[in-house]
């Protein structure tokens, strides 16, 4: 809304100051000011079948630009390791590695993470439509997947925060299931 | 008009066509058996069946290069779609089907008499707790997307429990959802003919086909800028059989055309000329007839290089001809003949002690050689001057022959140089003793490091299986062989385990025994129990037990169904996965293969020996590295094939003992052929070439041919001065000989190359040889020829 007042206002050549409005474009240079860092995360998860939501937790690890370490402790220790194309999963001993290149729905699941917070609006936006909403210090960035056949998995995502710093990501499936995890900064920089 | 002419010439066209009627009805064969020694061990048993009809040589890799990745995902799908019709192919794939995801139906419906985790204590209550805790744990990971259509009906995760023993190493990369190379830049797909690796001709057309698909392809997607390569174990076998035939088409021409002239100018006749094949066809024929005869099939190596073995047969006509043609016939029978049969004889013993050969190989190549060079001087004596008729004239060709004639009274004057080489070559020949011969089977091999390279480079892109290590077991019926594997499986799961190899495969896993599908199954509760211990079980679960109809009905149906059989896999490719590695033999014995593969990172992707053995001791599995196996098996060859030869040499010597009945004349003749010998193999050596079979059946063809020039120009020495038929008909043959192996010694095939290399030169030395070394001096009385 902001944005199109903000078009609105330039195409009126009245537009005279950078303050009032958030758009994508600064959003995501706020984000890619973050040197990367430890958090905490819980992630819930909502399955149709399940009484109640299922719950994880451990850290993460972002090193800019292209490595992104997850680590679940509870309820069973897990670590995902996300490196340029490179998904590696290890669970009870046994290592799993995905090269993204070969899965593109994979690719579109992870990109979303790993490029809202390197704020990489490029990368984003190959795989989803992106729209804004709030400000600096309470935005919320919603992605909606371009391809049909992601679609059909994923209806959307929606990552909302404050500043450069993520708090908040939230998966609606296809189905209706959800999941949510909240991010928690140890050491922000 | 019956003359004596015709009706020799009716006996022999009779029997022609008796021997057609024979080769018409032979079987001939281009398979590994060759390679199979007579009384073959397990191991090697193993390594020719892998060869022969392992699902390993059915393979073909193909990679498209060019364009864009689009086109290339355009073409890969139609071609796919094009061969997976075709009942030719065993399994096309390109990773569209998304390997065994896409059999995930069928693993899901017979989960329980596969998973192996799938035991009594995991359906107690406490057990099943556990098991669907873990289920709902891994809801939360990025894994349990796989999993959530089927939470209701396999809430043990019996599923993940299956696929999590396959392999999980390399997967192709893909590009626009199909396999691509590691660079992206090719897409590539693996196919697996329905025809055996050895079926050459069946190879052929499967081969065909996807060229003809590749195109059909290429042209409905209008992308006509990609290029296919194809490799594999058919692909090299074909073109193999490919380079020869072409190879030996081209350069027959070249040399029949190089031996026309020669022998056109010698004889001036175009009737002498058609005459002069009559021995050879009819040595071809007998030989190939022989062989049929007594092995029953006969290899198409041996017809290819037997038929360069009985060049020598080629000589018998020119001596007939030129010796004939000056003195008559009836003195041609009595003077020359006998030093012709004699020369005959000993090419029959040389070739004969191959006979004895182990490998079958050989055994064929002595065969034929034998009948062939025998029925070739038969037919020269017998036959030919029936056909030639009473008028044979052959021009005298003095001049050239005074020329040589005067040559031959000074060569003499080399014999202690002569001596001297000798000496200088035993002693290069005992230097070089370890680096004679070569053990490196690639040597007789005909693919070329750039194919080599090519199919390495493919292979490691589709991540197919090189398959040098296995584990086999066979059994008298399908049920106790996969009880076997299993056997077999349990302690090669604790070598995983502890790193020695990085896994295995295995058809049980895909077609589990009766006897353990039928435990696993009684494993299963009653519906009524199981509903009871699920509810005590996941009174706290976030997954309530009401929601698990689908579970209980699902093992109540596994427990009616009973066992499966490999019938219920028909037409996926868990089928083709279980056939590939278990094989029901002619002998009515069921074999399982279980390839390993080595352990990530190891050098060399090498396995060690004796962990594995001892793993496995007692078992009644057998460890087989065919790399190994094939390597010991070939020198062993070797080994042999060089034994029976120097018997064959002894034999040579008794032989030309008894018939020559001097010390001395024995053995100027004998170190002549050895001399011959030795020093092809130094200039062989200083060339670089370390020697392999055909090298050593080369060796033997210049005693051959050799002793029959040793034989004539030892003649003189009983008391008649060589005379001008004798001395042109050698030089003939030898420039013939020359001639057609020095073209041979052309060929980019190495097995062609190998004896054209050897004897096209060892003819040339043995006649240089012969006469410095055999013919008598000048003047000097018979036997007292030498010093």
């Amino acid at each position: 809304m902001m944005r199109r007042i903000a078009v609105a206002l330039l195409g009126l050549g009245l537009w005279t100051g950078a303050q009032a409005a958030y758009d994508i474009d600064q959003l995501m240079s706020d984000l890619a000011t973050q040197k990367g860092g430890r958090a905490r995360f819980v992630e819930k998860r909502h399955v149709a079948l399940l009484d109640k939501p299922v719950q994880a937790s451990g850290e993460m690890v972002f090193s800019p630009p292209d490595r992104l370490e997850k680590r679940t402790l509870l309820p069973r220790p897990e670590t995902m390791v996300l490196d340029k194309d490179t998904l590696s999963l290890e669970r009870d001993k046994r290592k799993f590695t995905i090269h993204l290149a070969n899965r593109p729905e994979a690719q579109a699941f992870v990109e979303s993470i790993r490029s809202t917070l390197a704020g990489n609006r490029k990368a984003l936006e190959q795989d989803y439509a992106l729209a804004l909403e709030g400000e600096n210090q309470r935005w919320v960035l919603t992605l909606v997947p371009k391809d049909e056949a992601i679609l059909a998995l994923l209806k959307r995502i929606t990552v909302s925060g404050s500043r450069n710093q993520v708090r908040h990501i939230e998966y609606l499936q296809a189905d209706g299931d959800r999941s949510e995890i909240s991010i928690d900064p140890i050491e922000a920089q | 008009m019956k003359s004596p002419a015709v009706r020799v010439f009716l006996v022999w066209l009779a029997l022609m066509l008796a021997g057609l009627v024979v080769v018409w009805n032979s079987r001939f064969t281009a398979d590994m058996s060759f390679f199979l020694p007579s009384n073959p061990s397990a191991e090697q048993r193993a390594l020719v069946g892998q060869l022969q009809d392992g699902s390993v040589s059915r393979l073909l890799m193909v990679s498209v290069g060019g364009g864009d990745p689009d086109q290339r995902a355009a073409v890969s799908r139609a071609l796919r779609k094009a061969l997976a019709a075709d009942p030719d192919f065993l399994s096309v794939q390109n990773g569209e089907a998304g390997g065994l995801e896409g059999e995930r139906d069928r693993l899901l419906a017979h989960r329980y008499a596969l998973s192996p985790s799938v035991a009594p204590e995991r359906f107690t209550e406490d057990g099943l707790r556990a098991a669907v805790t873990d289920t709902i744990d891994l809801l939360s990971s990025p894994a349990g997307m796989l999993l959530k259509p089927y939470l209701a009906r396999d809430p043990t995760g019996e599923v993940l429990s299956i696929l999590g023993q396959l392999n999980p190493g390399a997967q192709p990369q893909m590009r626009g959802g199909v396999w691509a190379s590691r660079d992206g830049e090719r897409a590539m797909m693996l196919l697996q003919t329905r025809v055996l690796g050895s079926d050459l001709d069946g190879q052929a057309v499967a081969i065909d086909k996807v060229r003809a698909g590749f195109e059909q392809a290429r042209a409905s997607t209008g992308s006509a800028a990609l290029s296919m390569e194809l490799s594999g174990p058919g692909q090299f076998a074909l073109q193999a059989r490919e380079t020869i035939k072409h190879e030996a088409k081209r350069l027959s021409l070249i040399s029949s055309i190089a031996i026309w002239l020669v022998l056109f100018w010698v004889y001036r006749s175009f009737k002498l000329l058609a005459l002069g094949l009559i021995p050879v066809l009819s040595g071809t024929l007998a030989g190939i007839v022989m062989v049929s005869l007594v092995h029953g099939t006969v290899f198409g190596v041996t017809v290819g290089f037997g038929s360069a073995l009985i060049g020598e047969a080629v000589d018998y006509a020119i001596y007939y001809f030129v010796q004939a043609g000056h003195q008559g016939v009836n003195q041609w029978r009595r003077v020359f003949w006998p030093t012709i049969r004699l020369g005959v004889m000993t090419t029959a013993i040389g070739f004969g002690a191959l006979l004895f050969s182990g490998f079958p190989g050989l055994a064929q190549l002595g065969l034929y050689a034998l009948s062939g060079v025998v029925t070739a001087a038969l037919v020269t004596r017998f036959v030919l001057p029936s056909l030639t008729g009473p008028g044979l004239r052959v021009p005298a060709h003095e001049v050239w022959v005074r020329r040589w004639m005067a040559l031959l009274g000074q060569a003499h004057r080399l014999r202690w140089a002569m001596v001297a080489l000798a000496v200088a070559v035993s002693a290069f020949l005992w230097q070089q003793r370890d680096r004679i011969w070569d053990s490196n089977l690639s040597a007789l091999s005909s693919v070329t490091a750039e194919e080599a390279n090519a199919d390495a480079r493919m292979r490691s892109d589709l991540a197919a299986p090189d398959a040098r290590y296995l584990v086999t077991v066979s059994a008298a019926d399908q049920e106790a062989a996969l009880q076997a594997a299993e056997k077999a499986g349990q302690r090669l799961d604790a070598l995983v385990e502890q790193g020695v190899i990085g896994g295995y495969d295995s058809p049980a896993r895909f077609l589990p025994s009766a006897q353990l599908q039928q435990q696993r199954l009684s494993s299963l509760p009653e519906p009524q129990a199981l509903r009871e211990r699920l509810q005590r079980a996941l009174v706290d679960s976030p997954l309530s037990a009401s929601k698990l109809e689908p579970f209980i009905g699902d093992t109540e149906a596994a427990r009616v169904a009973g066992p499966m059989t490999r019938a219920d896999l028909d037409g996926s490719a868990l089928a083709l996965a279980v056939d590939s590695l278990m094989t029901h033999g002619k002998d009515g014995r069921w074999t399982v293969m279980l390839p390993l593969r080595p352990a990530p990172g190891s050098p060399d992707a090498a396995i060690p020996t004796q962990p594995v053995e001892q793993a496995l001791a007692g078992s009644g599995a057998l460890f087989v590295d065919l790399k190994t196996e094939f390597e010991g098996l070939y020198s062993t060859y070797v080994e042999e094939a060089v034994e029976l030869s120097l018997m064959g040499v002894l034999a040579i010597a008794l032989l030309l003992a008894v018939s020559l009945r001097s010390v001395a004349r024995l053995a100027r003749v004998l170190f002549t052929l050895a001399l011959t010998v030795g020093l092809v193999m130094v200039m062989l050596n200083l060339a670089g070439v370390r020697l392999h079979l055909l090298h050593l059946v080369g060796l033997l063809l210049i005693v051959a041919v050799g002793s029959n020039y040793a034989l004539f120009l030892d003649h003189p020495g009983e008391g008649e001065p060589l005379d001008p038929a004798t001395l042109l008909s050698m030089a003939v043959a030898v420039l013939t000989t020359v001639i057609g192996f020095g073209t041979l010694a052309s060929s980019s095939v190495p097995v062609l190359q190998a004896v054209g290399i050897t004897v096209g030169p060892g003819a040339l030395l043995a006649l240089i040889l012969s006469a410095v070394l055999v013919y008598p001096k000048p003047g000097a009385r018979p036997g007292k020829a030498a010093r």
